[in-house]
């Protein structure tokens, strides 16, 4: 069972069509990486994907099941999360609330108004756990706004695995960060258990190639190459669009 | 036929107050996203500011147009000294306004006492007027006119002038128009200050109908609010609907509901918000 | 797992010492603490809605007096019993809240502080004109407090302690509330809502779960206020009551639960003081608001503390 599959996707502002007729399908445990220059359409596409805008037209397909209409939080019921673009966390509030409130989500406490937190000890030992693993515990009472920017990054992709998503999509991890956070959150991605198939957006070519099983390749709205990382390295025209776009491959190879 | 006639200009002539009051109110909120909760206070302050004018010179236009002057200058002075501070900020810029609410209305209640006042309708426009077959007041004929014609002179300012642009592409993107080189801190204040004489207007013309009292100022911002609601924040047409809406449902409402006063109101609220929660002709 | 620890032992060193003056001062003072309390309710309410999930209301004095209406009619006109009269008021903030909310929550903030405004000015209005049964201006005086078994409410100390027993549960109940995961969740909603349904909350239910709280327990406040008074008029539907409430958990530290308490008790003092040196006591509320906006928006309390540890930091 495929773990995401979009078939025909199209979505339009006013005359814009932001992403037009765009096929995609992911295998379990795969990882794959849309790369294309700004305005090509990815991030919309995953807001479609995530729930956050309706398709204009086209069908989605979450495991199996279609999740076209389904809203925006039925979909993370069903194992799907996100990480965004823009680092979208809960930025008052410290981080292990942060990771109780992610962590909690999905567990049957998360609408009990009558009984406090405190009792229920797997959600706290769970969410603490996590920080362990991802070693955030020593920013455990820092109030999110206060932390430096990789490691809010950081936090923003570990909230994403607090529910134990079985599709995680990612949007450009490595924006912002420095070449050593770079290779820190290209290993944390490198690492995650293979149970979870992660689609992720990225610029950062070097860091996309480095991590994905496939690559698909986007341009205004629709997808213009996919293939293994070394077949799109020889795609002449996606050189084309890059030096369109005035970007320069940062590919070491 | 003339009970239809006279309330219909009855509800009429109370829209046009309110739209006097509704226009600078969504003007103020669709360009610098500021609540002004303090709306009302202008409305008050104009009719009251007007009485004692009318009363020292003896003339309804000098009084009225130095009401409005003043209030024009409080509207600047509160924008600037103290609005601005809190750029971007709405709650907090919210409580502002409804602490000066509570500063002006005290500062009228003592200077002006707890008696309703009327604002003296001006000699030129006393009288009635044969009208559809009924003799009705020249006065609410004139207001309804008057709110007709600044309508159509905001529509003008707005969808003709340059600086009506301005404002029209800030309450778009208000940094890209600062992006552009524009004063926009000059245009906030303008703009509020214009958004304050209009209600100080409304209060001048409105006083002759409706008396200054304390709670004016609530009773009317009420309505304008619920004006601006219905017309969508930040559409001066929304503005001018709502106002047609609110204040004919309003007048017919207390003719054949008087026990249920703004409840009347409430229904067509409800139903604008069920169908466009944004309001009519919202933008943000 | 941040808790508001410190707010907690005060609140209890609060009633504690509060349990303690009740008997012992002069009646006009014990009047006061009552009046304490009832205001802590209130806050405490207006705190779960605006404080732990955001939503900025202007309205709330539409609930606080909704119940108070209805529990003097239903207890002068219905001869309903006390439980009864003040369930039904209670049942009623509740209800017009659950009503209110299928509308108002497709607004949200600018546009939810507008018509929560608009909402208890037309109770208000309802209340003024609709004098069959609300009374108009003149209110509906008359409602007595009654015996619970050999407990008087009648006497100043009686009900005190009786208000006092209701703060109690109202305060025990809300800490559960605000502590448990959909206080957490809460919490979230007011940080990042977009955040909070991707990781897969029903956001709706929880602001909507929040707001008919809040109501009901607005609703027990204005019902100990109209018992406190044994009168009620349509001033505790006004604008100025509920902007007086924001002002306490402002004052207070929105978002604390029991800040708001502390703002409350500042508000009664304030009120208390001023009245009794000026008739300006209009004018001393809308310069505090003033002085909140420019420089404590976030709420006195926490002013205070960042400005006490700016100044540890450059000393230290």
């Amino acid at each position: 069972m495929k773990p995401l599959d979009i078939r025909n996707l199209s979505r339009n502002f006013g005359g814009v069509r932001a992403i037009a007729d765009v096929s995609l399908a992911l295998e379990a445990g795969e990882r794959r990486a849309i790369i294309g220059t700004n305005g090509a359409g990815k991030t919309t596409l995953f807001n479609v994907v995530n729930g956050q805008i309706a398709p204009s037209s086209g069908e989605i397909f979450l495991f199996g099941e279609n999740v076209t209409q389904v809203p925006l939080h039925r979909r993370a019921t069903l194992g799907l999360a996100r990480t965004f673009q823009i680092t979208s966390l809960f930025r008052n509030l410290t981080v292990i609330d942060n990771m109780i409130i992610a962590v909690q989500a999905l567990t049957p406490a998360h609408f009990v108004f009558w009984r406090r937190l405190a009792h229920y000890r797997d959600v706290l030992d769970r969410a603490e756990a996590l920080l362990e693993k991802w070693r955030l515990t020593e920013f455990r009472n820092e109030v999110v706004r206060n932390l430096s920017y990789g490691t809010q990054r950081q936090l923003e992709i570990v909230m994403a695995l607090a529910g134990n998503p079985r599709l995680l999509l990612l949007d450009e991890p490595m924006a912002g960060l420095s070449a050593a956070e770079t290779h820190l959150a290209t290993d944390i991605i490198l690492n995650l258990d293979r149970g979870i198939t992660v689609l992720l957006i990225e610029h950062d070519l070097a860091a996309a190639f480095k991590i994905a099983d496939k690559i698909t390749a986007m341009d205004q709205g629709r997808i213009v190459a996919e293939g293994t990382p070394d077949e799109i390295r020889q795609e002449s025209s996606l050189q084309k669009i890059y030096a369109r776009g005035g970007v320069r491959p940062e590919v070491s190879s | 036929m003339n009970f239809w006639v006279i309330n219909t200009l009855n509800g009429l002539s109370l829209a046009m107050i309110l739209f006097l009051l509704a226009a600078g109110l969504t003007l103020i909120f669709g360009l610098m996203r500021i609540i002004n909760m303090a709306h009302g206070s202008f409305y008050l302050l104009g009719g009251y500011i007007a009485i004692s004018a009318i009363r020292l010179t003896g003339d309804f236009g000098t009084g009225a147009l130095l009401a409005v002057v003043a209030v024009a200058v409080v509207g600047v002075i509160v924008q600037r000294l103290f609005l601005a501070r809190l750029y971007k900020q709405e709650m907090p810029q919210a409580l502002l306004t409804l602490g000066l609410l509570f500063i002006v209305a005290d500062f009228a209640f003592f200077t002006w006492g707890g008696d309703p006042l009327l604002v003296p309708e001006p000699r030129l426009l006393q009288g009635g007027v044969r009208f559809f077959g009924v003799v009705y007041p020249l006065y609410r004929l004139f207001l309804i006119a008057w709110g007709l014609a600044t309508a159509i002179f905001l529509w003008a300012f707005l969808e003709r002038t340059k600086i009506g642009a301005i404002v029209r592409a800030g309450m778009d993107d208000e940094e890209m128009v600062r992006g552009l080189g524009i004063n926009m801190p000059l245009v906030f204040t303008a703009i509020f200050a214009l958004g304050a004489a209009l209600a100080a207007i409304g209060g001048v013309l409105g006083g002759p109908l409706l008396g200054m009292f304390p709670g004016a100022d609530f009773e009317v911002a009420l309505l304008a609010f619920v004006v601006v609601t219905v017309g969508g924040l930040g559409s001066i047409r929304g503005a001018f609907l709502g106002s047609l809406l609110v204040g004919l449902v309003d007048n017919f409402g207390n003719v054949w509901f008087p026990q249920l006063s703004l409840f009347t109101i409430f229904v067509p609220m409800v139903i604008v918000l069920a169908l466009r929660p944004t309001g009519l002709m919202g933008r943000v | 797992m941040t808790e508001n620890r410190w707010g907690l032992w005060s609140a209890i060193a609060f009633v504690l010492i509060a349990a303690a003056l009740g008997g012992a001062i002069p009646s006009y003072d014990t009047g006061l603490l009552t009046q304490m309390l009832i205001y802590g309710i209130f806050a405490m309410s207006l705190d779960v809605l605006h404080g732990y999930t955001g939503m900025p209301s202007l309205g709330h004095a539409a609930y606080f007096g909704l119940a108070a209406y209805v529990t003097a009619i239903c207890t002068l006109k219905l001869g309903w019993g006390f439980a009864a009269a003040g369930s039904a008021g209670i049942a009623a903030s509740a209800i017009a809240a659950a009503l209110f909310h299928l509308l108002a929550l497709r607004t949200s903030h600018s546009y939810y502080l507008m018509i929560t405004l608009a909402f208890s000015q037309v109770l208000w209005s309802l209340a003024v004109s609709w004098t069959d049964v609300t009374g108009g201006d003149n209110g509906l005086p008359g409602v007595m407090r009654p015996h619970i078994g050999l407990w008087s409410l009648g006497s100043t100390v009686g009900y005190f302690y009786f208000v006092l027993a209701i703060f109690v549960v109202v305060a025990a109940m809300l800490y559960i509330f605000v502590s448990s995961p959909l206080g957490y969740a809460l919490r979230g909603i007011r940080d990042n809502e977009m955040r909070m349904r991707a990781l897969g909350y029903h956001v709706w239910a929880y602001k909507y779960l929040a707001s008919i709280v809040s109501a009901a327990f607005a609703g027990v406040a204005g019902e100990l206020y109209m018992f406190l008074n044994s009168f009620v008029s349509p001033s505790t539907l006004s604008v100025t009551v509920s902007a007086q409430v924001l002002m306490m958990i402002l004052v207070g530290a929105a978002g604390t639960l029991f800040g708001p308490v502390l703002g409350a008790v500042v508000f009664v003092l304030l009120q208390y003081v001023l009245s009794t040196y000026t008739d300006r006591w209009l004018f001393v509320i809308g310069v505090i608001y003033v002085l909140l906006a420019l420089y404590a928006p976030q709420g006195a309390l926490i002013y205070l503390r960042d400005r006490l540890k700016a100044r540890r930091r450059s000393l230290g």
